[in-house]
C-alpha cells in the first residue's frame, strides 16, 4: 500500500468514525451485551454450540446428496428448484419468473444472498418494483445506502436521520420524529405495496431436505407477510443452508438469536413448507372468504452456488460454510464496533467472517479491502454458536493476498528478508512481521537506536515509507536483553530445593523492550519456590502471523518447538507472560507442528498468572509475594485473546485471594492489538476503540488505581491514552515492585 | 437454577410476563365467550372486529360474534384475530401457529391484537422436544410459526412493537379436564412429563 493509498484509507475511516461511529457503536455494544445475558441463560451453551456445529459439519459434508433429497422433497411438494451456478444465473432465473408472473411488483423480506445477487437491480431492468419490506433495508432503500451490518442493516443511521429522510421523501403532513411514528408510517406505506404485490421473495436461514422446509428468523412479520400474500414466492438462499432435518434445527433456533442481537429468540421463526396452505390475500377478490379460496400457489426455490463449491473444497475456506450470518463476530469486534459494516465489510457481507464470504464468493480483491480490520484478537471465536475460527480465515486469506499482490520488490527482496515469503508482501506487512530482527537490532544499537526513533525527520521518513504513523510513541528498546540479565545473574532457586522448575519463554517483547516485566516475572516465580531458567528461543511466529505471513510463522513455530522440546521431556512447565504468544502454543501450533509436539508444548506451557494460581493452589507459599495490603488498588484490563482463552480469571483470582481491591475493564479489546495502532491508515481507529477502555479507567473510581494489563499492545495503548504508566500483574505482585 | 424446577405452566407465565405477553388461564367450567369478550375489550378493542378461525378444541369455540369466515376485506379492518396454537413452549414463551387453508396465518399477523388459544396440554417443556413434534408436520407438508411476543423492530432507532404484525398477544390458555376428542393426536401423556430430559 503506498503513503497515499494508506492515507486515503484513513480519511475514509475518519469520515465513518465522525458520521457513523456513534450510532453503530451504542448499537453493536448493546447487541454484543444483549449476547452475553442471553447466552448465559441457557444451561448447555457450549454443548448446543458443539452440536450445531456437527450438524453443520455434517451438513456440509453430504452436501451434494443433500441437495438432491432436497429436489425430490421440494418437488413432491408442488414447488420448483432452480440450483444457480452463479449470480447471473440466478439472476436470469428470477426474471424469468417474474416474467412469466408479469409481475410489476417484487416485494422482499430482508435476504443477505439477494444483495450477493443484486437481484434487486436485476428486476429493475426490467421495469420491476422491487421493495424491501425489512423496515431497516426499506429505510436504505428510500436513502439509496449499502446495509452497515448484515442483521441490522441501518444501525449506522440515528432516529433523527431516519426522520429527516421520511420527511424529506415523503413529506408527510405532520413531519415525524419518533421511532414509534416512523414505524408506523412505514407499516402502512409497506402494507399498501405488500397488499397488491405479485411475487414475495424471501431469503431463508435454513432449509430442510427432509421436508423441504424453510426457515425464517425475523422480528417484524414482514416475511410472513411477503410469504403469505401474493400467490407467488421465490425463496433465495446459499446452498449451505440446507440442513438434513427439522429436528436439525433445534439448536440453531436456540442460538441464532441470542447470538445475533441478544435476543433469546426473535419474535417469528416460520417454519414454512412451499407451497403452503395459507390462502392468498388477495386484494382482487376482497369478499371471498378465505376458506372458500382454491388457490395455486407456485414456489421456486432458488439455491445458489456462487462460488460455494468451491469453498466447500477449500480446506481453509470451508468453514464459512457453516456461518449462519447471526452477526455475533460483528457485534464482538472492538472495530466493528467503531466504524461498522462500511469500512469493515466488502461488496455484500461485513464482520469477521465477511473475509471468509467476501473471498470465496466475490474474490480476495474485494475481501482485501477490509481484510486488515480483523486483528486477529479472537474475541469472535467464543462467540460463534458454530465455533468458526474466523481470525484463521482472516489470516489466510491475507497470506492469500499478500502473495496476489504485484511485487514491486521481488527482485530485490526475495532472499535478503529474514522471512518465507515472496516479494509482493506489502512493506508496512513486511515490517511488522519481522519485527523480531527489528527488535534484536535496535536493543543491539541502544540507547543509539531509541534516540534516532525519536527524531522528527526520521518520524516522518518512517511514515512516508512503512506508514507507522507519526503521533504513535514507539517502544524502547533495552541494550541487555532478558536473556542476558538472566544468564548474568543465574537462578535463585537451586533445581534442587525447588519445587518445581520452569521456563520462562522470553517472547519478543519482554526480552528486548519490557525487560523489567520479566525480571518480575523471575522474582515471582522464585518467590514460590520454582528454580527458574530462560533459555534463548526465538519469537513465537505471531507477529508474522498477524501479517498473513504464514509461512514465516510456522518456520518459527518449528524453531521454538526445538528449543522448547528438551524442556518438555525433562517435565519442565513453559511459563509464558504475553497472553498472544501463549495463543499461538495453544492454538495456532497445531496447525504448524505435527500433532504429537503441539500437543506437548499445549500441555506443557502456562500463562504466567495461570501458573502461579495453579502453584498457590497446590499449597505453594504467597508470603513472598506482594499483596493488597501493601500494594496499590488496580485497574485491571485483561488481553482479548487472554480471555478468549478462558485464562483472565486466573489473574482475577490471584489478586482476589492476596486482597487487592480490583476494578476490571469490559471492553472486548484495547484497539492496539500489536502493529495494528502503529498503521498509519489505522491509527484513528486503534485510539478510537482505545477510548472505550480509556473512559472506564479515567472515572473518579479508576483514576487514582495502577494500571494493569495483562498484554504488551494494551499496556502499550494504556500508557498513550491515560498517559499514565501500566504494568503487567507480576510487576504488581513482584516482591521488590515499586509501582503504586 | 433453583433444585426443583418449575412446571411448564409456571415456566410459560413466567417467560410471558418476561415479554410483557397477558395470558389469561381459564378452567373448563369457565365460558370461553366471556373470556375472550374481556380480552378483546380490555385491550381497548372492540367486539365487533374480531376475526378468528375455527379451533379444532372440544372445549372453546369461538363465539358467534367473531367473524370465522374472513375476507382480504373484513381481515383489513379487524382489529383482534384469534387462532389456535397447536403448541406452547415454556421455556420460550412461544406458541406455535400452524398455517391453514382457512386463513390462520392472515389472522394471526394482521390485526392489532393476536389472541392464540392454546390448550395446556400442548405446552411443551423446551425447544427441542417442540421441533420433535413440529417434524412429522412439515415432513407432511405443513407449516407453522414459532411466535414469540409481539411483532417488534428496532430499526428505526429505538424498540416499537407493532411493526409489520400484531402490537400485542395475548395468550388464552385452557385448563386440562376437559375429554378433547378433536385434537390432532393425544399427546397428553407425553406433554405430562414434559419436563426436561
Amino acid at each position: 500500500m503506498s503513503s497515499d493509498a494508506r492515507k486515503t484509507k484513513a480519511q475514509r475511516i475518519r469520515h465513518l468514525l465522525e458520521t457513523e461511529g456513534e450510532a453503530v457503536e451504542e448499537n453493536t455494544i448493546g447487541f454484543n451485551e444483549g449476547r452475553y445475558e442471553s447466552v448465559a441463560d441457557l444451561e448447555a451453551y457450549e454443548e448446543l454450540k458443539d452440536e450445531a456445529r456437527a450438524i453443520k459439519e455434517d451438513a456440509i459434508e453430504r452436501l451434494p446428496e443433500l441437495i438432491e433429497e432436497l429436489r425430490e422433497t421440494v418437488e413432491e411438494n408442488g414447488g420448483t428448484l432452480y440450483l444457480a451456478d452463479d449470480a447471473a444465473d440466478a439472476n436470469r432465473y428470477i426474471r424469468e419468473v417474474a416474467e412469466e408472473q408479469a409481475a410489476d411488483r417484487v416485494v422482499k423480506s430482508k435476504s443477505m444472498t439477494s444483495e450477493e445477487l443484486e437481484v434487486n437491480e436485476a428486476l429493475e431492468e426490467d421495469g420491476v418494483d422491487v421493495v424491501e419490506t425489512d423496515l431497516g433495508e426499506w429505510v436504505l432503500q428510500v436513502a439509496d445506502e449499502a446495509p452497515s451490518h448484515i442483521v441490522a442493516p441501518a444501525i449506522h443511521k440515528s432516529e433523527a436521520e431516519i426522520a429527516d429522510l421520511f420527511n424529506a421523501q415523503f413529506d408527510p403532513e405532520e413531519p415525524l420524529e419518533t421511532a414509534e411514528e416512523l414505524t408506523m408510517f412505514a407499516r402502512e406505506q409497506l402494507g399498501e405495496l405488500i397488499r397488491d404485490a405479485d411475487i414475495g421473495m424471501t431469503g431463508a436461514n435454513f432449509v430442510t431436505a427432509d421436508s423441504g422446509s424453510i426457515m425464517l428468523v425475523t422480528s417484524e412479520g414482514n416475511a410472513r407477510k411477503t410469504a403469505v400474500v401474493p400467490d407467488t414466492h421465490v425463496a433465495v438462499a446459499g446452498v449451505e443452508k440446507i440442513v438434513p432435518s427439522v429436528e436439525d434445527l433445534a439448536p440453531f433456533i436456540e442460538l441464532i438469536g441470542r447470538s445475533g442481537t441478544g435476543q433469546d429468540i426473535t419474535s417469528y421463526v416460520s417454519l414454512l413448507t412451499p407451497p403452503v396452505d395459507s390462502p392468498v390475500v388477495d386484494v382482487d377478490d376482497p369478499d371471498v372468504a378465505f376458506a372458500d379460496r382454491d388457490d395455486d400457489r407456485e414456489f421456486h426455490l432458488v439455491l445458489v452456488d456462487n462460488g460455494r463449491m468451491a469453498m466447500r473444497e477449500d480446506e481453509h475456506l470451508r468453514e464459512t460454510l457453516y456461518c449462519i450470518r447471526c452477526s455475533a463476530c460483528a457485534n464482538t469486534c472492538a472495530n466493528f464496533q467503531s466504524v461498522g459494516g462500511h469500512a469493515f465489510g466488502g461488496e455484500t457481507y461485513s464482520g469477521g467472517i465477511a473475509t471468509g464470504w467476501e473471498a470465496g464468493v466475490h474474490g480476495t480483491d474485494s475481501a482485501a479491502e477490509f481484510n486488515d480490520l480483523c486483528t486477529g484478537c479472537s474475541r469472535c471465536v467464543e462467540a460463534c454458536p458454530v465455533k468458526i475460527d474466523i481470525p484463521w480465515i482472516n489470516t489466510v486469506v491475507r497470506d492469500r493476498i499478500n502473495r496476489e499482490e504485484d511485487g514491486q520488490f521481488d527482485f530485490l527482496v526475495e532472499g535478503l528478508t529474514p522471512d518465507e515469503e515472496p516479494g509482493s508482501v506489502d512493506l508496512q506487512k513486511r515490517l511488522f512481521g519481522n519485527y523480531e530482527t527489528l527488535a534484536k537490532l535496535a536493543s543491539a544499537t541502544a540507547p543509539l537506536s531509541n534516540w534516532t526513533t525519536k527524531l522528527g525527520p526520521v518520524r516522518t521518513l518512517m511514515e512516508k515509507t512503512v506508514g507507522v504513523d507519526r503521533r504513535r510513541p514507539l517502544p524502547e528498546f533495552e541494550r541487555q536483553t532478558l536473556v542476558d540479565w538472566f544468564e548474568a545473574r543465574g537462578p535463585r532457586v537451586s533445581a534442587a530445593n525447588a519445587e518445581r522448575e520452569a521456563v520462562l519463554y522470553p517472547d519478543t517483547y519482554t526480552n528486548y523492550i519490557d525487560v523489567e516485566r520479566g525480571k518480575a516475572a523471575v522474582r515471582v516465580l522464585e518467590a514460590l519456590d520454582v528454580h527458574v531458567r530462560i533459555p534463548d528461543v526465538p519469537g513465537s511466529g505471531r507477529a508474522p502471523l498477524s501479517q498473513g505471513m504464514i509461512d514465516t510463522a510456522d518456520e518459527k513455530a518449528s524453531r521454538v518447538f526445538s528449543g522448547l522440546a528438551e524442556h518438555l521431556d525433562a517435565d519442565r512447565d513453559v511459563v509464558v507472560i504475553e497472553p498472544s504468544d501463549l495463543a499461538m502454543f495453544r492454538q495456532e501450533y497445531e496447525k504448524f507442528l505435527p500433532e504429537a509436539s503441539a500437543q506437548r508444548l499445549r500441555e506443557g506451557s502456562y500463562e504466567v498468572c495461570e501458573y502461579v494460581y495453579g502453584l498457590l493452589e497446590n499449597g505453594a507459599d504467597g508470603e513472598g509475594l506482594r499483596t493488597g495490603e501493601r500494594g496499590p488498588d488496580l485497574a485491571y484490563h485483561s488481553h482479548c485473546q487472554q480471555r478468549t482463552l478462558g485464562l483472565d480469571r486466573y489473574t482475577r483470582a490471584i489478586f482476589e485471594d492476596l486482597e487487592y481491591d480490583v476494578l476490571e475493564s469490559d471492553v472486548e479489546c484495547c484497539g492496539m492489538a500489536g502493529s495494528f495502532g502503529y498503521k498509519e491508515q489505522y491509527y484513528e481507529l486503534s485510539m478510537d476503540v482505545g477510548d472505550r477502555l480509556a473512559d472506564q479507567f479515567t472515572t473518579p473510581e479508576a483514576s487514582d488505581r495502577l494500571v494493569v494489563a495483562s498484554g504488551t499492545s494494551c499496556e502499550d495503548q494504556l500508557e498513550d491514552l491515560l498517559a499514565r504508566d501500566a504494568v503487567h500483574p507480576v510487576e504488581v505482585l513482584d516482591p521488590r515492585s515499586r509501582h503504586h | 437454577m433453583s433444585v426443583e424446577s418449575p412446571s411448564p405452566v409456571e415456566r410459560f407465565e413466567a417467560t410471558l410476563a418476561a415479554l410483557e405477553v397477558s395470558i389469561t388461564r381459564i378452567d373448563p367450567d369457565d365460558e370461553f365467550a366471556q373470556c375472550l369478550e374481556t380480552v378483546v375489550t380490555e385491550h381497548g378493542h372492540d367486539t365487533d372486529s374480531v376475526v378468528g378461525t375455527p379451533l379444532p378444541f372440544s372445549s372453546a369455540s369461538l363465539p358467534d360474534w367473531v367473524d370465522d369466515e374472513p375476507t382480504p376485506e373484513t381481515l383489513e379492518t379487524a382489529t383482534t384475530g384469534v387462532t389456535a396454537a397447536s403448541l406452547g413452549i415454556a421455556d420460550y414463551g412461544s406458541v406455535v401457529l400452524p398455517s391453514t387453508a382457512e386463513g390462520s396465518e392472515p389472522v394471526s399477523l394482521f390485526p392489532e391484537l393476536h389472541v392464540p388459544v392454546l390448550r395446556e396440554s400442548d405446552l411443551v417443556a423446551d425447544m427441542p422436544t417442540a421441533i420433535e413434534r413440529l417434524g412429522p408436520e412439515l415432513r407432511a407438508g405443513r407449516s407453522a410459526i414459532v411466535a414469540t411476543g409481539p411483532s417488534a423492530t428496532a430499526d428505526m432507532g429505538a424498540l416499537v412493537t407493532g411493526a409489520h404484525g400484531p402490537k400485542d398477544v395475548h395468550v388464552v390458555l385452557l385448563e386440562d379436564g376437559s375429554t378433547d376428542t378433536e385434537g390432532p393426536e393425544d399427546d397428553d401423556a407425553a406433554a405430562a412429563n414434559g419436563g426436561k430430559a
